[in-house]
């Protein structure tokens, strides 16, 4: 399953450094980050509940970048 | 202005002019020290709390840390003005970058401004209630007033009216629409009230896939993305290793040999190796060149699919084309109907009966000519022979439409025809009945987009088809196209592309550039495919990985030039950022850079990069 979700983050480096960490959590397949467009793509292992995956990803993300934030 | 940048802006201005004031007082001592600290807390608390919080989170190398750990080495080392001096830079560079990509973002949004948030559904008092799109089942009427955008895909049912369609096309001649035609939606009606039968749901609606496109587009990362991402995760690690190196190294060396260590000195240069190590400028430079680009070219009315694309799209050195629907309009009209055996409008009766089961344009211009409403109750047992024809019953009797190779795969003797034009055999009964010739119009800016493409160093355009060969090769002459294929079935289309991609060299990119359902397996197969959008296929569109909107094979050249400045500006950025860094960094070991030529090569640097990638959007000219 795949999602789109909004992010915010300030510079191009935290947004590559958010995407090595959101693909580094389990139950995420693969995850894009667009910079550009402020958007993460998040494409979730069969089975796994997003709801229960992205705050996950979140804290993961905090702890590379703590200025992001993900809307879910 | 965010709130965030507004704040950060205050925060620069206050520690600026503190820095300034300072700068002319007569300090000296713990006094000089605790009154540098104040514009250094105001302009790097939040920089120090990130290097803290990377320590602990195990996320060391990032800018943060190399920030911290050169400001405060120098403030340790007693030179408190660089010290601040280099964290309100690079905050000043921060501020800038985040200026900059928020006012490109900006800007490339409302190029893609298209997105309709209503559709005008008309309740049975006569009232306009406004909805949401997605909510309009196929099949409504919805009612698009002046001055609005047309939210879903549809058919004019009543009005007239002129559709500025330039947010899609880039085309800035208004379109006019009246009763029957299909209308597209993002199109912005100017004058009169239209009702539009909805043939679309808004999902699946031209502007929804759109924006759908452009907005994944950036997601698809270039090749020379990946190299950056590559580049900065081996080169923060090796630069900050080195700056260890170079701060201890030398001074137990000449602590060896006898001599004074200079532990100052080397610490010294081994801060500026570290402000000068951030990789900031090309990991903010390239992505934003490839969105400014994708950005720009959308404007144009190119819709590239992804910045690999983009960056594919520069190489290219063969394009092929379809014939029809790309370099010519795809408009048919009958021509001249020859050797008939039988009254003129008999041998069109048949045709269009024949005919009747298929949507090709063809057989649309032999309808068209035949003019009265064909009777389908007529018709039975219809077969399509693909590259061939149509095989059918009317009337009972079994009526051939095709081209020669049909005529001789039913044994029947017929005349070939000696003009150019697509030729339709007509056999009735078993017997060759005559031929319908039919004729497509070159589109006009056809011949201009052949020798655009030669001047921007095209190796060879080839075109495929279907059609008879005295057509293709007349198209081909005329256009001055170098190679022709005819007669090709569409599965002999991929096999010409393949040939042709094994000829090629390796750096070489092969476009091509079709319309057709039949266009989409040679579409993918192609290095890039590029679909003509507003006549082309659902299929073709999906397949292809750049989409023409308004059908110009000048937007082929276009194209290619936007992806060739692109890809030019993300190397020159590319080169300059990583020549610098490596010169100052050498001339940092040895003692030449101090921490000001440090501060311009990280800050300076991203600046200059960032400008050059915003060019990249600017595609007018070209």
């Amino acid at each position: 399953m795949k999602k789109v979700y909004k992010i915010d983050v300030d510079c191009a480096n935290c947004a590559r450094k958010m995407e090595i960490a959101a693909n580094e959590t389990e139950g995420v397949k693969k995850a894009v980050v667009n910079f550009m467009t402020l958007k993460m793509e998040v494409e979730f292992e069969e089975g796994v509940d997003p709801k229960a995956v992205m705050p996950v990803v979140l804290e993961n993300c905090k702890k590379v970048e703590d200025e992001c934030e993900i809307f879910f | 202005m965010s709130k965030k940048q507004k704040k950060m802006l205050k925060r620069i201005l206050i520690s600026s002019a503190l820095m300034i004031v300072l700068g002319f007082l007569p300090l000296e001592g713990i006094l000089k020290f605790a009154l540098y600290m104040v514009p250094y807390y105001i302009i790097g608390h939040d920089i120090l709390r990130k290097a803290f919080l990377g320590v602990k989170n195990k996320q060391m190398f990032d800018e943060s840390f190399l920030m911290a750990v050169a400001t405060v080495g120098a403030i340790i080392l007693g030179e408190y003005t660089e010290g601040v001096a280099v964290m309100l830079f690079f905050q000043i560079g921060e501020w800038f970058q985040s200026y900059a990509v928020g006012k490109s973002r900006r800007n490339i949004s409302q190029l893609m401004d298209i997105r309709p948030d209503y559709a005008n559904i008309e309740d049975e008092s006569g009232n306009l209630e406004q909805v949401d799109p997605d909510e309009v089942a196929i099949g409504t009427v919805i009612v698009v007033q002046p001055g609005e955008k047309v939210p879903i895909d549809g058919v004019v049912t009543e009005g007239t009216s002129t559709l500025n369609t330039s947010a899609l096309t880039g085309e800035s001649l208004p379109r006019d629409v009246e009763e029957g035609d299909e209308i597209i939606s993002g199109c912005i009606n100017m004058t009169g009230l239209l009702r539009i039968r909805t043939t679309k749901e808004f999902g699946e609606s031209t502007v929804s896939k759109i924006l759908d496109m452009v907005e994944n587009a950036s997601s698809r990362k270039s090749r020379s993305e990946n190299f950056i991402s590559k580049f900065a995760h081996y080169y923060t690690p090796i630069v900050c290793y080195s700056a260890l190196a170079l701060a201890f190294i030398p001074p137990v060396v000449l602590m060896v040999l006898g001599r004074p260590a200079m532990w100052g000195t080397w610490i010294y240069r081994a801060l500026t190796f570290l402000v000068i190590s951030c990789p900031c400028a090309l990991v903010i430079s390239i992505p934003l060149s490839f969105f400014a680009g994708i950005g720009g070219a959308s404007n144009a009315g190119v819709l590239v699919k992804g910045s690999n694309y983009l960056e594919a799209l520069a190489y290219t050195k063969y394009v092929v084309f379809d014939k029809t629907g790309t370099m010519t309009q795809g408009v048919f009209e009958v021509a001249g109907i020859h050797h008939r055996q039988m009254e003129e409008e008999k041998l069109l009766e048949y045709a269009a009966h024949a005919e009747s089961y298929s949507s090709h344009p063809i057989s649309k211009s032999i309808q068209k000519a035949y003019g009265a409403l064909v009777d389908m109750n007529r018709v039975s047992d219809v077969q399509e022979i693909g590259g061939h024809g149509i095989v059918a019953k009317v009337d009972g009797m079994e009526v051939l439409a095709g081209n020669g190779k049909l005529m001789d795969k039913y044994g029947i003797e017929y005349i070939p025809c000696e003009e150019a034009g697509t030729v339709v055999h007509i056999a009735v009964g078993g017997k060759f009945a005559g031929h319908i010739l039919i004729s497509d119009l070159i589109k006009p800016t056809a011949k201009q987009a052949i020798s655009d493409l030669k001047k921007i160093g095209i190796k060879k355009t080839v075109m495929l088809t279907g059609d008879a060969r005295t057509v293709a090769e007349n198209v081909a002459r005329e256009l001055n196209i170098d190679r022709v294929h005819s007669e090709l079935l569409p599965g002999d289309k991929v096999d010409k592309v393949e040939e042709l991609l094994s000829a090629k060299g390796e750096k070489e990119n092969l476009v091509f550039v079709g319309d057709g359902i039949n266009d989409a397996p040679v579409l993918s197969r192609a290095d890039i495919g590029i679909a003509m959008g507003a006549m082309g296929s659902d299929a073709a569109i999906e397949a292809a990985d750049v989409v023409l909107m308004d059908d110009d094979p000048m937007k082929i050249a276009k194209a290619i030039k936007i992806a060739k400045k692109c890809v030019g500006i993300v190397y020159q950025n590319i080169y300059f950022a990583i020549g610098v860094k490596v010169l100052c960094l050498i001339l940092g070991a040895v003692g030449i850079a101090n921490m000001w030529l440090a501060i311009f090569s990280d800050v300076g640097v991203m600046v200059i990069a960032v400008l050059n990638a915003i060019r990249a959007l600017n595609v007018k000219n070209l």
